[in-house]
């Protein structure tokens, strides 16, 4: 049924008059900053309007940074990817001193047998592919190490991400990583915490996805 | 009983001040953030331009684009089905949803399911669809329908929804701060997250050339509903195909920018394929269903073709002077405001759906904002043109002609006459003056008369006064 339905919509499609438009040229970036400090500023500004947290750090020191807001917070849990150098690096920060952290739990198996764990923690850590300085915003792509659902289950959410990797647009974004010859299952572009303005237009934070977003900027 | 008339709902609506009181300052406040986030009005227009270049190139090759799409997302693994009515895409939701045995389906925000009144067909069968998105909950507690494509529960205000939460959810106290509301619906929904087997959502774009879907939202029970269950199933018009992944970039900006005001939305997911072997969450399979319910019939015509432009941003509703002050339910059919009475009358047809056509001032507002550039005035009065043409039928739009009468053929015919008959003009113009003002307002002009002043009859008619002013015929 599905087939003779398909080439009944396409066919009454391909007898309409048309004519081809050509494609249009797509415009540079909108924000050419060429400068790496004006993209960081940009970006760090446009996501705490929208309630996301940005640290500045140094690569050498995020885990200590990162153990300090930890602390800041009664945390129970944070999963982490196992199978990552960031996992590894948290693994052996957290032998030598876990005091006031929460607990690591490995996002190690299908989610089938992991869900009631993860709805059940407070906080996970991911890295970002990069982010977008023109909008605020980071990009996630999430793979089998990193599993989609830490950056949207736990309610609060820490990512990291790499200065280098600030593109000044998606545009930019998407040609310098070549997107389109090879999209993963799941790409995101995250600018926040979650929030709605359903009701009459109030602005509010944490709904359905993280109510924390936390974003260690690794220079 | 026969179903209310918009003439009808619409002087409902008018009279409901609280109604009045909460669209005015939604719409207002929507107003005012798109103007923040356009205020460069060259760069806009740029931005505007190439959105409607990129949508008529879409358009332009769609046949070939929704192909390319399929093939792309079946090389992805995602099953692609395909749908002439509303009738078979709820057919074909609900075998997938029984064939997994599941008796509970969580929802995102999907204009194309309320086309379908996917969530009445399901309930008939014994499925219960869960409405996720804030708005949608609220109103779907409720028993309504949405009364804005965007934020579908604007019509009440934060009392009546705090009465709602009471009343309908378990445990729920009465409250109206809006951060507990919030809490209470994150609580209720975070279980069916969860428990879901089957996860629907509608579709904002999806790109041919990668076959992947794009999906925009602020919330992140649209990607709870993507991501937590096993099944994801997407329902789409077939307008929704664009050619290439770069042309996102321009699109999301118009569309969060026009329906929010915001420079991005919390969340741009991009949905490629089901779990890959390796991956530990994400659904295992993914459904996408192309609807056409008329478009393609539609698409028939170089003009109306361009109501398939729509990226259903609902800033033609904010910017409405109809809209605004009649709200969305008013109109009686799923899509309100300007495009709403542009599409609307011609999948339903003008018998059933044309009176919309006329609930218009044409004032222009809509097109001006619209960020593809849709011409809508002149699809309107293409419609109205439509309604009374005496074409045959066979063409575009469904009921063409149906307005054609007697008595408004006659009126037309006299006019005629009178305007190319210089003496018979002057002798009617010349008696009007005398006694026009006179001449009793009821039957047909007390519908013109009873909003607007009664025109006044110049004593000397503009013919007579040039000629006894002595100015020159040329």
């Amino acid at each position: 049924m599905s087939d003779a339905t398909r080439d009944r919509i396409l066919a009454r499609l391909q007898g309409a008059p048309r004519r081809e438009t050509p494609r249009p040229e797509m415009p540079p970036p909108l924000a050419p900053d060429a400068d790496r400090g004006a993209r960081i500023a940009r970006l760090k500004a446009l996501m705490e309007a929208m309630r996301a947290e940005v640290h500045e750090v140094a690569a050498a020191q995020w885990l200590p940074r990162l153990q300090e807001l930890l602390r800041k917070r009664s945390l129970q849990t944070l999963v982490y990817a196992p199978e990552t150098s960031i996992g590894a690096a948290l693994r052996a920060a957290w032998e030598e001193d876990s005091s006031g952290l929460p607990a690591l739990v490995p996002y190690d198996r299908p989610v089938e047998a992991f869900k009631e764990t993860l709805f059940e923690a407070d906080a996970a850590i991911t890295t970002a592919a990069g982010a977008l300085a023109d909008v605020g915003a980071l990009v996630l792509r999430p793979d089998a190490q990193e599993p989609r659902l830490m950056s949207l289950v736990p309610p609060v959410h820490i990512a990291l991400l790499a200065a280098d990797q600030i593109y000044p647009s998606l545009g930019d974004a998407m040609r310098a990583g070549r997107w389109s010859e090879d999209m993963p299952t799941n790409l995101l572009l995250v600018s926040g915490p979650s929030k709605t303005a359903d009701i009459e237009l109030t602005l509010a934070f944490g709904v359905h996805g993280p109510k924390e977003l936390i974003v260690l900027l690794l220079e | 009983m026969a179903p209310e008339t918009f003439e009808q709902s619409a002087e409902r609506a008018l009279a409901d001040a609280q109604l009045r009181k909460n669209f005015a300052f939604a719409m207002g406040s929507f107003i005012l953030k798109r103007q923040a986030v356009f205020s460069d009005v060259e760069e806009t227009e740029r931005l505007r331009t190439l959105g409607n270049a990129i949508k008529q190139r879409a358009l332009s090759r769609l046949p070939e684009l929704l192909q390319q799409l399929e093939a792309a997302c079946t090389r992805n693994g995602i099953r692609v089905h395909w749908a002439e009515t509303t009738a078979i895409a709820n057919r074909i939701v609900l075998e997938i949803v029984e064939s997994h045995a599941a008796s509970r389906v969580v929802k995102g925000k999907s204009m194309v399911s309320e086309e379908m009144h996917l969530n009445a067909f399901l309930g008939s069968h014994g499925i219960d669809a869960i409405e996720t998105d804030l708005g949608e909950f609220i109103i779907q507690l409720n028993g309504e329908k949405p009364s804005h494509i965007i934020v579908p529960a604007i019509h009440k205000n934060k009392a009546q929804i705090a009465a709602i939460f009471h009343e309908k959810v378990p445990g729920a106290p009465y409250t109206e701060e809006v951060a507990e509301l919030n809490a209470i619906a994150r609580r209720t929904l975070r279980r069916r997250f969860y428990e879901a087997g089957i996860g629907l959502s509608g579709v904002n774009f999806a790109v041919a050339e990668t076959g992947t879907l794009c999906l925009v939202e602020n919330e992140g029970n649209g990607r709870m509903c993507t991501t937590v269950p096993a099944v994801h199933i997407a329902v789409m018009g077939l307008e929704k195909v664009v050619e290439k992944l770069e042309d996102l970039p321009p699109l999301l900006r118009l569309l969060t920018g026009s329906a929010t005001g915001q420079l991005v939305t919390t969340y741009v997911n991009l949905i490629t394929s089901p779990r890959r072997e390796g991956e530990k969450d994400g659904p295992r399979e993914v459904h996408l269903v192309i609807l056409d319910n008329g478009r393609s019939r539609i698409y028939q015509d170089p003009q109306l073709r361009q109501t398939l432009l729509c990226v259903r941003c609902g800033t033609c509703l904010n910017h409405c002077p109809v809209y605004t002050r009649i709200g969305g339910h008013a109109y009686g059919f799923v899509y309100p405001g300007p495009i709403g009475k542009v599409l609307t009358p011609q999948v339903e047809g003008l018998e059933k759906a044309g009176e919309l056509a006329f609930a218009s001032s044409l004032c222009g507002a809509c097109e001006e904002v619209c960020p593809v550039k849709i011409p809508l005035p002149a699809l309107l009065r293409r419609l109205r043109d439509e309604s009374y043409s005496a074409a045959p039928d066979g063409a575009a739009v469904p009921g063409r002609g149906c307005r054609q009468n007697l008595a408004e053929r006659l009126a037309w015919k006299g006019w005629e006459i009178l305007n190319t008959h210089p003496r018979l003009n002057r002798l009617v113009t010349a008696l009007l003056g005398k006694v026009g003002d006179c001449l009793p307002l009821g039957g047909p002009l007390e519908r013109w008369t009873r909003y607007r002043s009664e025109p006044v009859f110049a004593d000397r008619s503009l013919q007579r006064r040039v000629r006894e002013e002595g100015i020159p015929d040329e």
